[in-house]
């Protein structure tokens, strides 16, 4: 995905190459067969995050990017930025977005919420989850099985609805099963936020309504 | 503002695009295995004897409580290596010997498709789906991203969707066993009369006839001799029981990968399980929504089925609600 967003300011749109270009990565990267054993889909032990494996989860979140659209944006003294006191805990419950608007004819594809936790486009609109450890509305629940399954498959926890635009999990699913359990182990590490994130709409729903 | 006709085409092409790559773009994690063949004609997967019958040895069979997709019906048929054994030690996890193939075809009026499962002499498990032409008389190999059919009468919208294989791991490794619709409760020889959209069994494709046939070790006694039933406290709630086993309990189960989320819907072969309250009402809105992205189940149904709606409303509602009254 594009990642050098030019402005937060609502709303935004970007080029249709930056999605084509998502789709067209996650097309290419098809298997063309599939195979397991039976042991490889076993409920795995809870992760045992050792300081290393947190520092280096918080290493790979800074820098891949999470931070962009999992915490919210505001306008602050310098510019937007993100809202840390709110560090990955997804769009916020409170943000009743308004009917996406409806773009003219043209490359332009997708629109942005200032918060940059709000993305509508050609596949509905979606609202970024919730990665704080919250039992209820984040990922206190889940297991490093479910999160490492949903990274490689690109649906919610490995099982459900597909993961949707932007996130780039055609990128992420590449990393290594030790990157991806470090991650997780951080996320896990990092103060519990409550903000339940509204479910995602589909192209039909998303200019009718937000809710 | 109107657009234009091009513009129109262009975003339907670029949203199925995007579409399809995020249906597919699961794809082959590290841990996973590089790609094995399938043959590119069904015909050669052992479906069918030369002639085009069934191939001698495999038997078709059907489980008790199927599972739901749009109304398309369906015909399964297994086929066990010779002299190779199901271990069925564990009543609700049969551990199927490398060799075993399962197929199961989806009709609308004509054969629409036919997926193939098999357990590969290594252990390892894999999937294919294979799309029938429209006369009927040959099923080709279907790309690993799945497909969507255009124009088929009795489906919603006229469109059919075959599975990416991804679509196929998401559901058959999230329950214990494998192959979904063959197992001790599936396959009882007590037959829940009130479960949605069964067809009868073939002949000689019961737990009993499995027993007979010698394709299953370890088979605890007792269920042959107390037939596997869901312990419905009325035959309405052991029917709609029945269909959250079969639609549901793939996933949501207590020995799988989404245990944490602390639903079960499974119910065993065996013994009786706590009639524990269920978020009736969320599960009731889950079954119903139009929305793709949160409906249940999330693959394989296009239009939610009404029938077992209603009948999860009747059954299981009101008795769930009076156990929680009861609760102490």
């Amino acid at each position: 995905m594009n990642r050098q967003l030019p402005s937060i300011f609502s709303p935004l749109s970007v080029a249709s190459p930056a999605l084509a270009a998502a789709a067209l990565v996650a097309a290419l990267g098809l298997a063309t067969q599939v195979a397991r054993a039976d042991d490889a889909a076993q409920v795995s032990a809870p992760a045992r995050a050792s300081g290393a494996a947190i520092e280096r989860g918080r290493y790979l979140v800074t820098t891949s990017g999470c931070h962009d659209c999992h915490t919210p944006w505001r306008v602050g003294p310098q510019g937007p930025e993100p809202d840390m006191s709110r560090a990955l805990s997804g769009h916020p419950q409170d943000l009743v977005m308004p009917p996406a608007p409806r773009l003219p004819d043209g490359p332009w594809i997708a629109s942005i919420g200032a918060t940059n936790t709000a993305w509508s486009g050609p596949w509905g609109t979606s609202f970024t989850a919730n990665l704080t450890p919250d039992r209820e509305t984040g990922l206190g629940r889940w297991t490093l099985e479910n999160f490492r399954e949903a990274i490689r498959t690109g649906r919610h926890m490995g099982r459900g609805r597909p993961i949707l635009p932007p996130m780039p999990y055609p990128m992420y699913k590449h990393m290594t099963d030790e990157d991806l359990a470090a991650i997780f182990a951080y996320l896990q590490s990092i103060p519990a936020i409550r903000n339940q994130v509204p479910d995602p709409l589909p192209p039909a729903q998303q200019v009718a309504s937000a809710q | 503002m109107a657009r234009k006709p091009h513009f129109e085409h262009r975003r339907r092409a670029l949203f199925r695009a995007a579409v399809v790559g995020l249906l597919a773009a699961g794809t082959a994690a590290a841990s996973w295995t590089p790609p094995d063949s399938w043959p590119d004609r069904l015909q050669d997967t052992g479906l069918y004897a030369t002639d085009g019958t069934i191939a001698a040895g495999l038997l078709e069979f059907s489980p008790q409580y199927p599972l739901w997709t749009d109304g398309a019906s369906k015909r399964r048929w297994i086929y066990l290596p010779p002299g190779s054994t199901i271990d069925a030690t564990d009543p609700d996890a049969w551990n199927f010997p490398p060799g075993t193939r399962v197929w199961k075809e989806f009709a609308s009026g004509r054969p629409l498709e036919t997926r193939v499962i098999e357990r590969g002499a290594d252990g390892r498990w894999r999937f294919a789906a294979y799309v029938w032409n429209e006369s009927g008389t040959d099923a080709r190999l279907a790309p690993p991203e799945g497909a969507t059919l255009e124009g088929i009468e009795g489906m919603p919208a006229g469109r059919y969707r075959v599975p990416s294989r991804e679509d196929c791991v998401a559901c058959h490794e999230a329950a214990p066993a494998r192959i979904l619709g063959f197992g001790a409760l599936q396959l009882s020889a007590d037959r829940d009369p009130l479960a949605p959209h069964a067809t009868a069994a073939p002949e000689g494709s019961l737990l009993p006839d499995l027993a007979a046939r010698g394709w299953l070790s370890g088979l605890p006694a007792e269920l042959l001799t107390a037939p596997p039933r869901i312990d419905g406290r009325t035959p309405e709630e052991r029917a709609a029981l029945g269909w959250l086993h079969g639609n549901c309990g793939h996933c949501h189960n207590d020995r799988g990968s989404l245990a944490s989320l602390g639903l079960v819907l499974a119910r065993p072969s065996s013994g009786a399980r706590p009639h524990e309250p269920l978020p009736i009402t969320r599960m009731l809105e889950r079954l119903r929504s139009t929305n793709p992205f949160t409906r249940m189940p999330p693959a394989g149904v296009q239009v939610a089925d009404q029938e077992a709606i209603a009948l999860v409303e009747r059954g299981l509602a009101a008795s769930h609600h009076v156990t929680e009254e009861k609760r102490p």
